[in-house]
């Protein structure tokens, strides 16, 4: 049976710096009249200085069977997203090719194409159009995509209106209704509360075991292992292991720790890639420091520590950075930095800066972590998430003075705590 | 194709994505294939649009009709000029109504430059996020515009029977003559996406652009003022010129009318609707990574 999706040594470069996003007239007619007499002076050198690209996307090839489900991990920076747009045609590659035997839907967002002015229902209608749906469809799902999102009762007010939350909702209720034949999925579960997420995850079972073709990229490793059949590891834009959803998992788990002790001497301190195109605001580097701000030589549970942030912006923006420590598997732990924490609206100049979450007594047990990074500025969202910044090491501490530290195998947030068993029941009796 | 479920917008079953370079050309079926995201990009702007202003539908109306009254307070009232101006010696048209026959199309074609040169960069998180033609981007704008200027042809017609000019037999050339205006109307406004998007200084030149178009297409000056051949053929170049001249022809009866103007105009019409149409679709391969 021919494949749904053959990908063939696609690969992506990008020109990065000012080159391609900040061309005016004003270059463009000073170089149409200077160009000549420049090349003449540099001739026989070239003009494209190599360190002016990067490759998003280096040789990858692969192929998926219809029906298939492949989850597609790798770090930040890797080309995962890069992947989903050209196959998206978003974006074109630069070299190699890519065939698609079937009508592609992709959902790379939620929400795609809301306008706030508008009711819900209106944009029902102009999300689904955008999406690639035919208004005759629209019309005859409408009911059940409101249903899905559960905010029957608002749909006719505006959306700005909405909570973020109601947004999101109702954004995913009308990309599931979307019925491709090829489905390609950039982490938009990662959005919405848990009882949402667990809605969002069964429709993805569905859609997986409808006989659809399904791209998934994901930082949710155990969503991954549990709805994908074959994986796809990337790392730094090339193919790392292609196979079982677990085989492509362990691999990207063991290259990430076997990174680690790169990051930086003491394995606290992770740079992030530069995303490609570069985005108002960037997080550039997350480490966690002892309470004075100094590499720490070791992290124990309990520790007084700051987690900092460095970002930079591009131009003078309102950002609003996050900070989130997850597990190795991608699931959620911590986070500090929204309106409902204690978090901080920063009105920043271009360049870069730091900001520290300090954390009085850090509730990790002892094992492998995640640290990761995020920055929303001020009316466009988020516009760069590293959740996956980096792993870092938590040494074990017996906090609970029982002689076995917390460990991340039990429980990878430990708090104190204690027992209490009433005194003087009959039938119960603490020993030891 | 009949019988499967779900009738999503992309067309073949098979899809190969390769490098494109050069100058792609225009992909008609796709964009017949989009035609209702074309109408649904211009209902949202003209829900938008009249959700936020008090006047709502009223300004494309209003918009002729202030420059009407101004331009003729200036030119006829204080300057006395109008009759110079149309190339009239003894009494004519009414310098408003001369005005107006002009305004409307130059209204419509200015409006479609004015919105499609940011309708791409503001898309831009749609071009980011989703595959679908973009020309329907800068063509649902040109639609917009459209929809206003259907509008104010309805006022034109009052405003003919409230000066009692019964309009001649030439009112049906007001069709093909309005196919032409969006044909320009398209081009330019197709062409001014595009280069808003590649260039990013490209916006600041947008007013001024407009402001000499303006002054160069016979809108408060009639084309019969212009004897020199040489000259007449250099104004007959820009598009709206035998575009404008042809709706006073349409309009008011008795209007003298160059056939050579109006063919050469309408040529430019249609170089300018395949240049920007052309130049349009080389830059689009490269708007998810320049916006």
């Amino acid at each position: 049976m021919a494949s749904a999706i053959t990908v063939s040594g696609l690969s992506k470069r990008y020109q990065i710096g000012a080159r391609v996003r900040d061309r005016t007239v004003r270059e463009a007619l000073t170089d149409a009249v200077l160009g000549p007499v420049h090349r003449l002076r540099s001739f026989g050198r070239s003009s494209h200085r190599p360190e002016d690209a990067i490759w998003a996307l280096r040789e990858v090839s692969f192929e998926v069977a219809p029906g298939e489900v492949l989850g597609v991990v790798g770090r930040n920076g890797a080309g995962k997203s890069t992947l989903l747009k050209i196959l998206s045609r978003i974006t074109d590659p630069t070299e190699g090719t890519a065939e698609l035997a079937g009508r592609i839907g992709s959902l790379l967002e939620v929400g795609t194409g809301f306008h706030l002015e508008l009711t819900g229902r209106e944009n029902v209608y102009l999300s689904g159009a955008i999406l690639g749906m035919r208004k005759a469809e629209i019309d005859r799902k409408l009911d059940e995509i409101i249903d899905f999102s559960g905010i029957e009762t608002f749909i006719d007010t505006p959306v700005k209106r909405y909570s973020s939350g109601m947004r999101v909702r109702l954004g995913f209720a009308v990309a599931a209704h979307l019925e491709p034949e090829i489905l390609l999925i950039d982490e938009v579960l990662a959005v919405g509360d848990v009882a949402f997420q667990r809605r969002c995850l069964g429709k993805m079972e569905d859609i997986g075991r409808g006989g659809r073709t399904v791209l998934f990229v994901s930082h949710n490793m155990a969503a991954v292992r549990h709805l994908c059949t074959r994986g796809l590891a990337l790392h730094d834009g090339r193919v790392l292991a292609l196979g079982d959803a677990d085989e492509a998992v362990d691999a990207y788990l063991a290259r990430m720790r076997a990174e680690a002790p790169e990051a930086g001497a003491s394995g606290f301190r992770f740079p992030v890639a530069r995303p490609e195109p570069p985005p108002p605001a960037r997080v550039a580097c997350v480490e966690v420091l002892d309470e004075h701000g100094e590499p720490p030589a070791a992290v124990c549970t309990g520790d007084c520590v700051r987690l900092r942030v460095h970002f930079e912006c591009a131009g003078r923006v309102t950002v609003t950075p996050l900070v989130t420590v997850s597990t190795p598997e991608g699931a959620r732990l911590l986070g500090f930095g929204l309106r409902a924490g204690a978090g901080r609206q920063l009105d920043c100049e271009a360049g870069t800066h730091r900001v520290d979450v300090v954390v009085p007594g850090l509730p990790l047990s002892a094992g492998r972590h995640v640290l990761g990074a995020a920055l929303r500025v001020q009316g466009e969202g988020l516009v760069h998430e590293a959740a996956h910044a980096g792993e870092f090491e938590v040494s074990p501490r017996d906090i609970y003075g029982s002689g076995d530290p917390p460990s991340v195998r039990w429980s990878p947030i430990a708090l104190p705590h204690s027992w209490e068993v009433p005194a003087g029941e009959s039938g119960l009796r603490e020993i030891g | 194709m009949a019988s499967s479920p779900g009738n999503l917008r992309a067309l073949p079953e098979r899809v190969v994505i390769r490098p494109r370079g050069g100058w792609p050309a225009v992909n008609w079926r796709e964009l017949w294939h989009g035609r209702e995201l074309l109408f649904f990009l211009a209902w949202r702007d003209v829900k938008v649009r009249y959700k936020q202003t008090v006047l709502g539908a009223l300004w494309a109306i209003l918009q002729p009709l202030v420059s009407m009254v101004v331009l003729t307070l200036v030119f006829r009232s204080l300057l006395g000029i109008d009759r110079r101006l149309m190339g009239t010696t003894s009494e004519g048209y009414p310098y408003p109504v001369f005005l107006f026959a002009g305004l409307l199309p130059w209204q419509f074609f200015s409006e479609s430059l004015r919105r499609s040169s940011e309708s791409v960069v503001v898309s831009a998180n749609l071009v980011q996020k989703v595959y679908f033609p973009r020309l329907v981007i800068p063509l649902s704008a040109v639609a917009g515009a459209a929809m206003d200027f259907a509008l104010s042809l309805l006022v034109l017609a009052g405003l003919m029977v409230w000066y009692g000019h019964a309009p001649g037999v030439g009112l049906l050339a007001v069709v093909p003559l309005a196919v032409l205006t969006a044909m320009a109307a398209t081009g330019v406004g197709v062409l001014i996406s595009a280069l808003n998007a590649a260039y990013r200084d490209f916006r600041h030149i947008v007013p001024f652009l407009l402001q000499v178009w303006f002054y160069a297409t016979p809108l408060i000056w009639s084309a019969r003022i212009v004897e020199a051949p040489r000259l007449r053929l250099l104004i007959a170049l820009n598009p709206m010129c035998g575009i404008v001249e042809g709706y006073r022809r349409a309009i008011l009866p008795g209007w003298p009318l160059d056939g050579t103007l109006l063919a050469v105009s309408a040529a430019s019409t249609a170089l300018l609707l395949l240049v920007g149409l052309r130049y349009f679709r080389k830059v689009e391969i490269s708007f998810a990574d320049i916006l």
